[in-house]
């Protein structure tokens, strides 16, 4: 397998105060799968994923090589790199109640992105639109693009987003902790939408989240980063199973730690297993 | 929306009628008697208690209080402010020509604040913490702290009097716009373009302009975006800036011989001609009302949130 992204030596620092908050880190992504990068809030996870879309806050700077089909990202002009974000490059963000424009209806940004990568014409797009958002489990398409961000729950517009995705048909996705502002329920069905869309496209990921349960379920390697660094990286069964950094040890056993004192307030059911 | 907008109106009636009720009491309790400002301003040399008694009756002023309040606010309804003390002239035919001589003034003060903001509030935002924001802010607040009949005697004396290029003071041309406005302008787009810069920055910071770079969209319509959002904000600001100006063009207005609203107040209260004062603070209040309810219904209608409300 051909690794589809392959990042190295990749610094990020703060040019206003020169705090480096990615010293040094290499990674690769293989063709169709999907890498998981976990750790502690303020571990870079997010810094990282924004870097490789070269689009962190004006302060904030990287050097290193990241390539993309052989391609290096860090190379290309500003216009040249806005073509591949969105086509190449999607993002999913985490809180879809802010993701969108809120004095605009959903649509407006769905049709602005596809006019601007396919230049399609309006029918066109709500035709393909239409069938992403209902392949992602949302009744009544035409009326969630006809309505303002405020009006839908954070789940129906993360699958919009997810839904956008699917239309573009990136290279590689990368869903910034997609699911950390929702309710289990919508959770577990968001969850759902991403397995389909790898089985269904075959699409490589870059998946960040806190929550080892989910990254178990759906990443085929895991990238483990402690304060900027990446301490472990691994198949996602051999980081679970034999993780050999403490850190991730203690990932692990805080995240054994409460499901047990789930399992306890459960009153012994088994519910917290994934 | 349509009902949103009859319920502004009718609630706006019993505020004009308090602010009526107001402005008749205060100059109910000034000391001076009416009719001996009438008898002065007629050049009577000796005036008698007889005389005095006459013209308060002349000027109904032998009525109860609430009486002649009620009279006051019946005639006003139909735009009869009563007579000038001092000219004997209808007050509608002395304040109406003022009122829209000011008007002109503070719309065309208005556009130029509003154009210089936005323009100068988008500058300085994406090229914040640079040296174009940080002069542009800079310069700003040196202007802005200069007082406006400081800054309207120093324009007076370089463009009028030393280059010749524009008049000193009158009504004349569009010329005779350029000096007020200038004034007015640098006043307030000083501190009008800091809330666009401050609402841009806000809003450039928000998740839904990072998905829309992520999703590949050009700089100029996310700008369009970061602007629709930000103008919500101004928007408000903007519609009160034009009753606040409209009020408080007394000072360039006096420098520059504008024979506006301004000018004809301060001669009102310095000749206590008290039915002009009167109409002049009612007209004023019902102006600031109206204001403030276009700027709450544009901002019901650009914000889909408070649409929902409703």
């Amino acid at each position: 397998m051909t690794n589809i992204l392959e990042v190295k030596n990749l610094k990020i620092w703060d040019s206003r105060n020169d705090r480096v908050i990615v010293p040094n880190s290499s990674f690769y992504v293989k063709q169709g799968s999907c890498l998981a990068i976990v750790g502690e809030s303020g571990s870079g996870k997010s810094v990282t994923c924004k870097a490789i879309m070269k689009l962190n806050k004006a302060g904030i700077r990287q050097s290193g090589d990241i390539l993309l089909r052989g391609e290096n990202l860090m190379e290309l002009s500003e216009q040249r790199m806005r073509k591949k974000r969105g086509k190449q490059l999607c993002m999913i963000l985490q809180n879809g109640m802010r993701a969108f424009d809120p004095s605009c209806v959903v649509g407006v940004h769905l049709k602005e992105t596809l006019m601007e990568h396919f230049g399609w014409g309006r029918d066109e797009i709500i035709a393909k639109m239409k069938n992403a958002m209902e392949s992602v489990m949302l009744k009544d398409p035409i009326e969630v693009m006809n309505k303002y961000p405020h009006q839908l729950s954070g789940g129906t517009l993360q699958r919009v987003m997810i839904a956008l995705a699917i239309v573009l048909e990136p290279d590689i996705l990368i869903a910034d902790e997609p699911t950390t502002a929702l309710d289990t329920l919508s959770q577990f069905e968001v969850i759902e939408q991403f397995l389909q869309l790898r089985e269904r496209m075959g699409c490589s990921m870059i998946f960040i989240s806190h929550d080892l349960g989910i990254v178990k379920l759906i990443a085929d390697e895991v990238l483990v980063m402690k304060e900027g660094e990446i301490v472990e990286n691994g198949t996602t069964q051999a980081i679970f199973s034999e993780p050999q950094h403490t850190y991730t040890r203690y990932l692990l056993s805080s995240k054994l730690a409460m499901n047990q004192h789930f399992k306890r307030v459960m009153g012994g059911v088994n519910v917290a297993e994934r | 929306m349509g009902s949103y907008i009859t319920k502004r109106l009718l609630l706006s009636i019993p505020l004009v009628l308090i602010i009526s009720f107001v402005t008749f009491a205060f100059i109910h309790l000034s000391p001076l008697d009416p009719a001996e400002v009438v008898l002065h301003s007629q050049g009577i040399p000796q005036i008698t208690d007889e005389l005095l008694a006459q013209t308060r009756a002349k000027l109904g002023m032998d009525q109860p209080f609430l009486t002649r309040y009620l009279n006051w606010v019946v005639s006003c309804l139909q735009l009869d402010f009563g007579d000038s003390y001092i000219t004997g002239k209808p007050v509608w035919s002395m304040l109406g020509p003022a009122f829209l001589h000011t008007v002109k003034l503070t719309l065309v003060s208005t556009f130029s604040i509003v154009l210089l903001s936005i323009a100068l509030g988008v500058a300085c935002a994406w090229k914040a913490g640079k040296w174009v924001d940080k002069s542009v802010r800079g310069v700003s607040f040196f202007l802005t702290s200069m007082p406006s009949y400081w800054l309207a005697a120093l324009l007076i004396w370089y463009f009028s009097v030393k280059l010749d290029l524009l008049p000193t003071s009158g009504m004349e041309s569009y010329k005779s716009y350029i000096l007020p406005v200038a004034v007015i302008t640098i006043s307030y787009a000083g501190i009008y373009f800091r809330i666009i810069r401050s609402a841009m920055l806000s809003n450039m910071n928000e998740d839904y302009v990072l998905y829309a770079r992520a999703c590949g969209l050009p700089e100029k319509k996310i700008t369009i975006h970061i602007l629709r959002n930000s103008l919500q904000v101004a928007i408000s600001v903007f519609c009160m800036a034009i009753p606040i100006i409209l009020g408080s063009t007394v000072v360039v207005e006096n420098i520059f011989a504008w024979p506006g609203l301004g000018t004809l107040s301060v001669k009102s209260i310095l000749s206590r001609d008290f039915p002009i004062i009167q109409a002049y603070v009612l007209v004023l209040a019902v102006v600031f009302i109206l204001f403030n309810t276009v700027s709450d219904i544009i901002n019901v209608a650009l914000n889909p949130k408070l649409r929902d409300g409703l």
